[in-house]
């Protein structure tokens, strides 16, 4: 993977709640990086890993397999996973998929680390 | 540079980064495109890299608002077509990167008025039974296998046929909500 393929992700630890904020679109192209992030930063354990998707303005379904794929992982190991600050685009394919009854999905980081 | 038909991998390295042409239509890729529909105002030639879907969806999503659809039915019917080709190149190409897929985007005109649109995505990977190509169960969560459904639900008519040589076509259609076409609501996701 070269630096092209990679995604920018920030993270920041508030509470018990380990936010991940990635940047740019979630597709084929870049699941695989964001895929490899999120293993990375389920493998500490937190209590609580927060997604933060408002810098996400767009997801296709491997982005979406990424994050179902986080969820096992974290259901695994005790770790509750959330998601928020999902744009129009993002939440589209959620609702497509019906995936809404799976995630925890809240408005954004703030309560979602207090969730 | 053209992609070299039946040559996977052929050319430069230079040329194999070429991402997308505005090639000549030779004699053979008119026969494959033949069908429908002839009038395509706009073809597209793209490999099957996937950085290069971020390019389509520009585009569809364009052609789409253009056509008439607002910005949230554009969006879907992009995510429709970038989940199309990430199954082109993901399980009909299995990954290979250098592989041509062709798309083609009109308008659907009835009575001197724009309905809807159709797009026809051709390519030249392995031929698979189009009745075996479903989604799964969506009550089985796991990762993946959710690109027909989301085809399928944002999409008015979806074809997928073989081509008559090689390789499979796709046929879908979305007409305009104002013409009978799908107008998918939009729920709150949100917990608490």
């Amino acid at each position: 993977m070269n630096e092209r393929d990679s995604i920018e992700v920030s993270t920041e630890q508030r509470g018990d709640a380990l936010i991940v904020t990635p940047t740019g679109d979630i597709d084929l192209h870049r699941s695989p990086a964001f895929r490899a992030r999120l293993k990375d930063f389920a493998s500490s354990k937190p209590k609580r890993l927060v997604v933060d998707l408002s810098r996400v303005p767009y997801m296709d379904s491997s982005g979406v397999a990424t994050l179902v794929e986080a969820m096992q992982i974290a259901r695994r190991q005790s770790t509750e996973l959330v998601l928020c600050g999902l744009q129009d685009k993002v939440r589209s394919i959620f609702e497509i998929a019906r995936l809404d009854m799976v995630f925890k999905i809240v408005p954004d980081a703030d309560t979602a680390s207090k969730a | 540079m053209a992609i070299q038909r039946g040559r996977p991998g052929a050319g430069t390295d230079d040329e194999r980064h070429a991402p997308v042409k505005a090639r000549e239509i030779r004699e053979d890729d008119a026969q494959a495109m033949n069908d429908a529909p002839n009038d395509a105002p706009v073809i597209l030639t793209i490999r099957s890299d996937a950085r290069y879907l971020c390019l389509a969806r520009a585009l569809v999503g364009a052609f789409a608002r253009q056509a008439g659809f607002d910005e949230r039915c554009a969006g879907q019917v992009a995510l429709a077509i970038d989940e199309a080709l990430c199954n082109v190149m993901r399980h009909g190409y299995e990954g290979k990167s250098d592989q041509p897929i062709w798309m083609r985007l009109a308008t659907i005109e009835e009575q001197d008025r724009t309905v809807g649109m159709r797009i026809v995505i051709e390519d030249e990977a392995r031929q698979v039974e189009p009745a075996k190509i479903r989604s799964r169960d969506l009550a089985d969560i796991r990762p993946g296998g959710l690109g027909v459904h989301i085809i399928r639900e944002i999409m008015d008519d979806v074809l997928y046929e073989p081509r008559a040589d090689r390789g499979m076509r796709l046929t879908l259609t979305r007409r305009l909500p104002s013409e009978g076409g799908r107008d998918l609501p939009v729920r709150n996701l949100e917990s608490s």
